[in-house]
Protein backbone atom coordinates (compact mmCIF):
# COMPACT_ATOMS: atom_id res chain seq x y z
CA UNK A 1 0.00 0.00 0.00
CA UNK A 2 2.90 2.30 0.74
CA UNK A 3 4.15 1.93 -2.82
CA UNK A 4 0.69 2.67 -4.15
CA UNK A 5 0.48 5.77 -1.98
CA UNK A 6 3.87 7.06 -3.05
CA UNK A 7 3.24 6.46 -6.73
CA UNK A 8 -0.06 8.29 -6.44
CA UNK A 9 1.59 11.06 -4.45
CA UNK A 10 4.32 11.54 -7.01
CA UNK A 11 1.67 12.24 -9.62
CA UNK A 12 -0.34 14.71 -7.56
CA UNK A 13 1.99 16.61 -5.25
CA UNK A 14 0.16 18.70 -2.66
CA UNK A 15 -3.16 18.65 -4.47
CA UNK A 16 -6.39 16.74 -4.80
CA UNK A 17 -6.50 13.06 -5.63
CA UNK A 18 -7.10 11.42 -8.94
CA UNK A 19 -10.33 9.52 -8.39
CA UNK A 20 -13.62 11.39 -8.44
CA UNK A 21 -16.40 9.88 -6.34
CA UNK A 22 -18.86 12.73 -6.78
CA UNK A 23 -18.44 13.68 -3.12
CA UNK A 24 -15.35 14.90 -1.27
CA UNK A 25 -14.95 13.83 2.36
CA UNK A 26 -12.93 16.95 3.12
CA UNK A 27 -15.91 19.19 2.28
CA UNK A 28 -17.38 18.10 5.63
CA UNK A 29 -16.18 18.90 9.12
CA UNK A 30 -12.91 17.26 10.18
CA UNK A 31 -11.24 16.83 13.55
CA UNK A 32 -11.00 19.63 16.10
CA UNK A 33 -7.41 18.75 17.00
CA UNK A 34 -4.35 17.96 14.87
CA UNK A 35 -4.14 14.23 14.01
CA UNK A 36 -0.52 14.24 15.22
CA UNK A 37 -1.53 15.58 18.64
CA UNK A 38 -4.32 12.99 18.91
CA UNK A 39 -2.04 10.17 17.71
CA UNK A 40 0.69 11.16 20.18
CA UNK A 41 -1.94 11.28 22.95
CA UNK A 42 -3.06 7.73 22.10
CA UNK A 43 0.58 6.63 22.04
CA UNK A 44 1.17 8.04 25.53
CA UNK A 45 -2.11 6.46 26.66
CA UNK A 46 -0.74 3.11 25.52
CA UNK A 47 2.32 3.59 27.77
CA UNK A 48 -0.05 4.12 30.69
CA UNK A 49 -2.27 1.12 29.97
CA UNK A 50 0.80 -1.10 29.46
CA UNK A 51 2.52 -0.04 32.68
CA UNK A 52 -0.25 0.92 35.11
CA UNK A 53 -3.00 -1.46 34.06
CA UNK A 54 -1.05 -4.25 32.37
CA UNK A 55 -3.55 -4.04 29.52
CA UNK A 56 -3.63 -2.96 25.89
CA UNK A 57 -6.09 -0.63 24.19
CA UNK A 58 -8.71 -2.69 22.37
CA UNK A 59 -12.38 -2.43 21.56
CA UNK A 60 -13.83 -5.31 19.55
CA UNK A 61 -14.07 -7.88 22.37
CA UNK A 62 -16.58 -5.54 24.07
CA UNK A 63 -19.18 -6.40 21.45
CA UNK A 64 -18.51 -10.13 21.83
CA UNK A 65 -18.97 -9.75 25.59
CA UNK A 66 -22.28 -7.92 25.08
CA UNK A 67 -23.39 -10.63 22.61
CA UNK A 68 -22.48 -13.29 25.17
CA UNK A 69 -24.38 -11.50 27.93
CA UNK A 70 -27.48 -11.29 25.73
CA UNK A 71 -26.97 -14.91 24.68
CA UNK A 72 -26.82 -16.02 28.29
CA UNK A 73 -30.17 -14.36 28.97
CA UNK A 74 -31.87 -15.86 25.89
CA UNK A 75 -30.18 -19.27 25.69
CA UNK A 76 -27.89 -19.81 28.65
CA UNK A 77 -26.88 -23.44 28.11
CA UNK A 78 -26.27 -23.04 24.41
CA UNK A 79 -24.21 -19.85 24.83
CA UNK A 80 -22.06 -21.37 27.56
CA UNK A 81 -21.43 -24.43 25.38
CA UNK A 82 -19.85 -22.39 22.56
CA UNK A 83 -16.05 -22.65 22.29
CA UNK A 84 -15.51 -18.88 22.16
CA UNK A 85 -17.51 -18.25 25.34
CA UNK A 86 -15.87 -21.16 27.14
CA UNK A 87 -12.50 -19.48 26.44
CA UNK A 88 -13.82 -15.94 27.01
CA UNK A 89 -16.70 -15.99 29.48
CA UNK A 90 -18.81 -12.86 28.97
CA UNK A 91 -18.07 -10.72 32.02
CA UNK A 92 -17.95 -7.02 32.76
CA UNK A 93 -14.14 -7.11 32.66
CA UNK A 94 -11.50 -4.39 32.18
CA UNK A 95 -11.98 -4.17 28.41
CA UNK A 96 -15.76 -3.97 28.83
CA UNK A 97 -15.53 -1.02 31.24
CA UNK A 98 -12.87 0.58 29.00
CA UNK A 99 -15.20 0.69 25.97
CA UNK A 100 -18.16 1.95 28.01
CA UNK A 101 -15.86 4.75 29.16
CA UNK A 102 -14.85 5.38 25.53
CA UNK A 103 -18.50 6.23 24.80
CA UNK A 104 -18.45 8.61 27.77
CA UNK A 105 -15.17 10.17 26.59
CA UNK A 106 -16.62 10.70 23.12
CA UNK A 107 -19.59 12.44 24.69
CA UNK A 108 -17.44 14.66 26.95
CA UNK A 109 -15.26 15.68 24.01
CA UNK A 110 -18.20 16.47 21.72
CA UNK A 111 -20.10 18.25 24.49
CA UNK A 112 -17.21 20.47 25.61
CA UNK A 113 -16.27 21.16 21.98
CA UNK A 114 -19.81 21.99 20.85
CA UNK A 115 -19.80 19.02 18.46
CA UNK A 116 -22.81 16.99 19.64
CA UNK A 117 -24.31 15.77 16.37
CA UNK A 118 -27.64 14.21 17.40
CA UNK A 119 -28.27 12.98 13.84
CA UNK A 120 -29.36 9.71 12.26
CA UNK A 121 -27.72 10.28 8.87
CA UNK A 122 -24.45 12.04 8.14
CA UNK A 123 -24.70 14.72 5.40
CA UNK A 124 -22.05 12.96 3.29
CA UNK A 125 -24.09 9.75 3.36
CA UNK A 126 -27.22 11.71 2.39
CA UNK A 127 -25.39 13.44 -0.48
CA UNK A 128 -24.30 10.07 -1.86
CA UNK A 129 -27.11 7.65 -0.96
CA UNK A 130 -30.14 9.80 -0.12
CA UNK A 131 -32.06 10.08 3.12
CA UNK A 132 -33.44 6.54 3.46
CA UNK A 133 -32.85 5.40 7.04
CA UNK A 134 -33.59 1.70 6.27
CA UNK A 135 -30.88 1.75 3.58
CA UNK A 136 -28.33 3.16 6.03
CA UNK A 137 -29.55 0.75 8.70
CA UNK A 138 -29.30 -2.30 6.46
CA UNK A 139 -25.86 -1.46 5.15
CA UNK A 140 -24.63 -0.47 8.62
CA UNK A 141 -25.92 -3.69 10.19
CA UNK A 142 -24.41 -5.87 7.44
CA UNK A 143 -21.13 -4.00 7.85
CA UNK A 144 -21.19 -4.61 11.59
CA UNK A 145 -21.72 -8.35 11.12
CA UNK A 146 -18.80 -8.65 8.68
CA UNK A 147 -16.60 -6.45 10.85
CA UNK A 148 -17.22 -8.36 14.09
CA UNK A 149 -16.77 -11.75 12.43
CA UNK A 150 -13.52 -10.55 10.88
CA UNK A 151 -12.30 -9.02 14.13
CA UNK A 152 -12.90 -12.25 16.06
CA UNK A 153 -11.28 -14.37 13.35
CA UNK A 154 -8.24 -12.07 13.30
CA UNK A 155 -8.42 -11.66 17.11
CA UNK A 156 -8.51 -7.86 17.08
CA UNK A 157 -9.69 -4.69 15.41
CA UNK A 158 -8.30 -1.32 14.36
CA UNK A 159 -7.51 -0.67 18.05
CA UNK A 160 -6.25 -4.04 19.29
CA UNK A 161 -4.27 -4.84 16.15
CA UNK A 162 -4.12 -1.43 14.46
CA UNK A 163 -2.56 0.39 17.40
CA UNK A 164 -1.67 -1.98 20.26
CA UNK A 165 -0.39 -4.90 18.18
CA UNK A 166 1.42 -2.88 15.54
CA UNK A 167 3.26 -0.75 18.09
CA UNK A 168 4.70 -3.98 19.53
CA UNK A 169 5.79 -5.03 16.03
CA UNK A 170 3.44 -8.02 16.29
CA UNK A 171 3.69 -9.64 12.84
CA UNK A 172 0.06 -10.83 12.76
CA UNK A 173 -1.17 -7.36 13.65
CA UNK A 174 0.60 -5.78 10.67
CA UNK A 175 -0.78 -8.49 8.39
CA UNK A 176 -4.30 -7.97 9.74
CA UNK A 177 -4.21 -4.17 9.42
CA UNK A 178 -2.84 -4.25 5.88
CA UNK A 179 -5.63 -6.67 4.88
CA UNK A 180 -8.21 -4.45 6.62
CA UNK A 181 -7.17 -1.39 4.64
CA UNK A 182 -6.81 -3.15 1.28
CA UNK A 183 -10.31 -4.57 1.54
CA UNK A 184 -11.71 -1.38 3.11
CA UNK A 185 -10.34 0.82 0.33
CA UNK A 186 -11.57 -1.48 -2.44
CA UNK A 187 -15.05 -1.86 -0.91
CA UNK A 188 -15.44 1.87 -0.20
CA UNK A 189 -14.34 2.81 -3.71
CA UNK A 190 -16.78 0.27 -5.14
CA UNK A 191 -19.57 1.62 -2.92
CA UNK A 192 -18.89 5.19 -4.06
CA UNK A 193 -18.55 4.42 -7.78
CA UNK A 194 -21.52 2.08 -8.24
CA UNK A 195 -24.49 3.89 -9.82
CA UNK B 1 19.36 -0.11 24.79
CA UNK B 2 16.90 -2.87 23.99
CA UNK B 3 18.51 -6.24 24.40
CA UNK B 4 16.30 -9.27 23.76
CA UNK B 5 18.40 -11.15 26.31
CA UNK B 6 17.27 -8.84 29.09
CA UNK B 7 13.56 -8.85 28.39
CA UNK B 8 11.18 -9.35 31.24
CA UNK B 9 9.15 -12.50 31.04
CA UNK B 10 6.50 -12.19 28.35
CA UNK B 11 3.54 -13.36 30.31
CA UNK B 12 0.19 -14.38 29.00
CA UNK B 13 -2.57 -11.85 29.44
CA UNK B 14 -4.18 -12.45 32.83
CA UNK B 15 -7.48 -14.33 32.66
CA UNK B 16 -10.53 -12.18 32.11
CA UNK B 17 -12.26 -11.50 35.35
CA UNK B 18 -14.32 -8.91 37.14
CA UNK B 19 -12.76 -5.50 37.50
CA UNK B 20 -12.60 -3.78 40.90
CA UNK B 21 -10.85 -1.00 42.77
CA UNK B 22 -7.99 0.78 41.02
CA UNK B 23 -8.35 -1.42 37.93
CA UNK B 24 -11.90 -0.15 37.56
CA UNK B 25 -10.81 3.48 37.99
CA UNK B 26 -8.04 2.91 35.43
CA UNK B 27 -10.44 1.37 32.91
CA UNK B 28 -12.77 4.38 33.28
CA UNK B 29 -10.02 7.01 33.03
CA UNK B 30 -8.10 5.38 30.18
CA UNK B 31 -11.26 4.51 28.25
CA UNK B 32 -12.62 8.04 28.63
CA UNK B 33 -9.28 9.50 27.51
CA UNK B 34 -9.33 7.21 24.46
CA UNK B 35 -12.86 8.26 23.49
CA UNK B 36 -12.03 11.92 24.12
CA UNK B 37 -8.98 11.75 21.85
CA UNK B 38 -10.83 9.84 19.12
CA UNK B 39 -13.63 12.41 19.05
CA UNK B 40 -11.21 15.36 19.10
CA UNK B 41 -9.33 13.74 16.21
CA UNK B 42 -12.53 13.65 14.17
CA UNK B 43 -12.47 9.87 13.75
CA UNK B 44 -15.98 9.54 15.17
CA UNK B 45 -17.20 11.27 12.02
CA UNK B 46 -18.52 9.32 9.05
CA UNK B 47 -16.83 11.52 6.43
CA UNK B 48 -13.39 11.34 8.08
CA UNK B 49 -13.49 7.53 8.27
CA UNK B 50 -14.95 6.87 4.83
CA UNK B 51 -12.73 9.66 3.45
CA UNK B 52 -9.70 7.64 4.53
CA UNK B 53 -10.90 4.58 2.62
CA UNK B 54 -11.59 6.77 -0.45
CA UNK B 55 -8.05 8.20 -0.02
CA UNK B 56 -9.48 11.72 0.25
CA UNK B 57 -8.81 12.38 3.94
CA UNK B 58 -5.70 10.97 5.65
CA UNK B 59 -6.64 11.81 9.24
CA UNK B 60 -7.07 8.15 10.24
CA UNK B 61 -3.69 7.00 8.94
CA UNK B 62 -1.95 10.03 10.46
CA UNK B 63 -3.47 9.29 13.87
CA UNK B 64 -2.70 5.57 13.70
CA UNK B 65 0.90 6.00 12.53
CA UNK B 66 1.62 8.71 15.12
CA UNK B 67 0.11 6.52 17.86
CA UNK B 68 2.29 3.60 16.71
CA UNK B 69 5.39 5.84 16.56
CA UNK B 70 4.92 7.33 20.04
CA UNK B 71 3.62 4.09 21.54
CA UNK B 72 6.54 2.05 20.17
CA UNK B 73 9.10 4.64 21.28
CA UNK B 74 7.81 4.26 24.84
CA UNK B 75 6.72 0.66 25.19
CA UNK B 76 9.96 -1.01 24.04
CA UNK B 77 12.18 0.98 26.47
CA UNK B 78 9.61 0.46 29.25
CA UNK B 79 9.70 -3.24 28.50
CA UNK B 80 13.49 -3.26 28.50
CA UNK B 81 13.58 -1.61 31.92
CA UNK B 82 11.04 -4.16 33.15
CA UNK B 83 8.26 -1.62 33.64
CA UNK B 84 5.73 -3.53 31.56
CA UNK B 85 5.09 -6.77 29.73
CA UNK B 86 4.54 -7.12 26.03
CA UNK B 87 1.10 -8.43 25.11
CA UNK B 88 1.72 -10.40 21.96
CA UNK B 89 -0.95 -12.43 20.23
CA UNK B 90 -0.32 -15.37 17.88
CA UNK B 91 0.36 -14.75 14.21
CA UNK B 92 -2.10 -16.84 12.20
CA UNK B 93 -1.71 -15.94 8.51
CA UNK B 94 -4.90 -17.61 7.24
CA UNK B 95 -7.25 -16.42 9.98
CA UNK B 96 -5.78 -12.94 10.04
CA UNK B 97 -5.77 -12.31 6.32
CA UNK B 98 -9.35 -13.62 5.93
CA UNK B 99 -10.42 -11.83 9.11
CA UNK B 100 -8.74 -8.60 8.03
CA UNK B 101 -10.38 -8.71 4.58
CA UNK B 102 -13.85 -9.34 6.07
CA UNK B 103 -13.27 -6.59 8.61
CA UNK B 104 -12.25 -4.12 5.91
CA UNK B 105 -15.36 -4.81 3.82
CA UNK B 106 -17.50 -4.25 6.91
CA UNK B 107 -15.50 -1.12 7.74
CA UNK B 108 -16.38 0.41 4.36
CA UNK B 109 -20.09 -0.35 4.87
CA UNK B 110 -20.52 0.99 8.41
CA UNK B 111 -17.55 3.45 8.33
CA UNK B 112 -17.15 3.27 12.11
CA UNK B 113 -14.87 0.68 13.64
CA UNK B 114 -15.34 -0.86 17.09
CA UNK B 115 -13.40 1.88 18.94
CA UNK B 116 -14.37 4.91 16.86
CA UNK B 117 -17.96 3.63 16.86
CA UNK B 118 -18.03 4.01 20.65
CA UNK B 119 -16.82 7.62 20.29
CA UNK B 120 -19.39 8.19 17.52
CA UNK B 121 -22.16 6.98 19.81
CA UNK B 122 -20.95 9.40 22.49
CA UNK B 123 -21.14 12.35 20.09
CA UNK B 124 -24.68 11.44 19.02
CA UNK B 125 -24.10 9.92 15.57
CA UNK B 126 -27.05 7.57 15.94
CA UNK B 127 -26.47 5.69 12.66
CA UNK B 128 -23.69 3.85 14.49
CA UNK B 129 -26.42 1.99 16.44
CA UNK B 130 -27.17 -0.14 13.35
CA UNK B 131 -23.49 -1.00 13.14
CA UNK B 132 -23.35 -1.82 16.86
CA UNK B 133 -26.33 -4.16 16.38
CA UNK B 134 -24.39 -5.82 13.57
CA UNK B 135 -21.22 -6.04 15.67
CA UNK B 136 -23.13 -7.84 18.44
CA UNK B 137 -24.84 -10.21 15.97
CA UNK B 138 -21.59 -10.87 14.10
CA UNK B 139 -19.76 -11.63 17.34
CA UNK B 140 -22.39 -14.22 18.28
CA UNK B 141 -22.27 -15.70 14.79
CA UNK B 142 -18.51 -16.12 15.23
CA UNK B 143 -19.03 -17.74 18.62
CA UNK B 144 -21.50 -20.17 17.01
CA UNK B 145 -18.80 -21.22 14.55
CA UNK B 146 -15.84 -20.93 16.92
CA UNK B 147 -15.59 -24.65 17.69
CA UNK B 148 -15.14 -25.47 14.02
CA UNK B 149 -12.95 -22.43 13.27
CA UNK B 150 -10.61 -23.30 16.16
CA UNK B 151 -9.94 -26.67 14.56
CA UNK B 152 -9.52 -25.39 11.00
CA UNK B 153 -8.79 -21.81 9.88
CA UNK B 154 -7.14 -20.75 13.15
CA UNK B 155 -4.70 -23.65 12.91
CA UNK B 156 -3.70 -23.03 9.30
CA UNK B 157 -0.11 -21.79 9.25
CA UNK B 158 -0.16 -20.81 12.95
CA UNK B 159 3.22 -19.21 13.68
CA UNK B 160 2.69 -18.54 17.38
CA UNK B 161 4.22 -15.36 18.75
CA UNK B 162 6.16 -13.58 16.05
CA UNK B 163 7.62 -10.08 15.88
CA UNK B 164 8.53 -8.28 12.65
CA UNK B 165 12.02 -7.91 14.12
CA UNK B 166 12.33 -11.73 14.08
CA UNK B 167 12.60 -11.58 10.29
CA UNK B 168 15.92 -9.70 10.36
CA UNK B 169 19.10 -10.88 12.09
CA UNK B 170 19.70 -7.61 13.94
CA UNK B 171 19.29 -6.72 17.63
CA UNK B 172 15.77 -5.68 18.46
CA UNK B 173 16.76 -2.10 19.41
CA UNK B 174 18.31 -1.63 15.95
CA UNK B 175 15.13 -2.84 14.29
CA UNK B 176 12.92 -0.68 16.50
CA UNK B 177 15.07 2.41 15.86
CA UNK B 178 15.02 1.85 12.10
CA UNK B 179 11.28 1.26 12.18
CA UNK B 180 10.69 4.50 14.10
CA UNK B 181 12.67 6.41 11.47
CA UNK B 182 10.63 4.75 8.71
CA UNK B 183 7.37 5.74 10.43
CA UNK B 184 8.63 9.30 10.80
CA UNK B 185 9.51 9.41 7.11
CA UNK B 186 6.08 8.08 6.03
CA UNK B 187 4.38 10.65 8.29
CA UNK B 188 6.52 13.39 6.77
CA UNK B 189 5.47 12.31 3.27
CA UNK B 190 1.80 12.16 4.29
CA UNK B 191 2.00 15.62 5.81
CA UNK B 192 3.75 17.01 2.78
CA UNK B 193 1.51 15.48 0.11
CA UNK B 194 -1.98 15.43 1.61
CA UNK B 195 -4.29 18.31 2.43
CA UNK B 196 -6.07 16.59 5.30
Amino acid sequence: MKTLLMVTMAGYPGTAWAMDFGVDATDYEGGAWSPYLVGAGIGVLSWLTFTLAGKVIGASSFYATVAGMIGRILARKHTESLAYYRENPPRADWGFVFVLATILGGFLSAWTGGEIRDEWLHPMWVDRFGDSLPLRGGIGFAGGVLMAFGARLADGCTSGHGISGTLQLNAGSWLTVICMFISGILTAMLLYTLP
Amino acid sequence: MIDPGKLVAETEAPPRGGVRGMAFVGAILFGAAFGFLLQKGGVGKYNVLIGQLLLQDFTVVKIILTAILVGMAGVFPLHYFAKCNLHLTPTRPAAQSIGGLLFGAGFALIAYCPGTGAAALGQGSWDVLFGIGGLIAGSYLYAEMSGWLNETVLKWGDKGKLLLSDFLPVPRWVFVSGFLLLLLFVLFLLDRFTDR
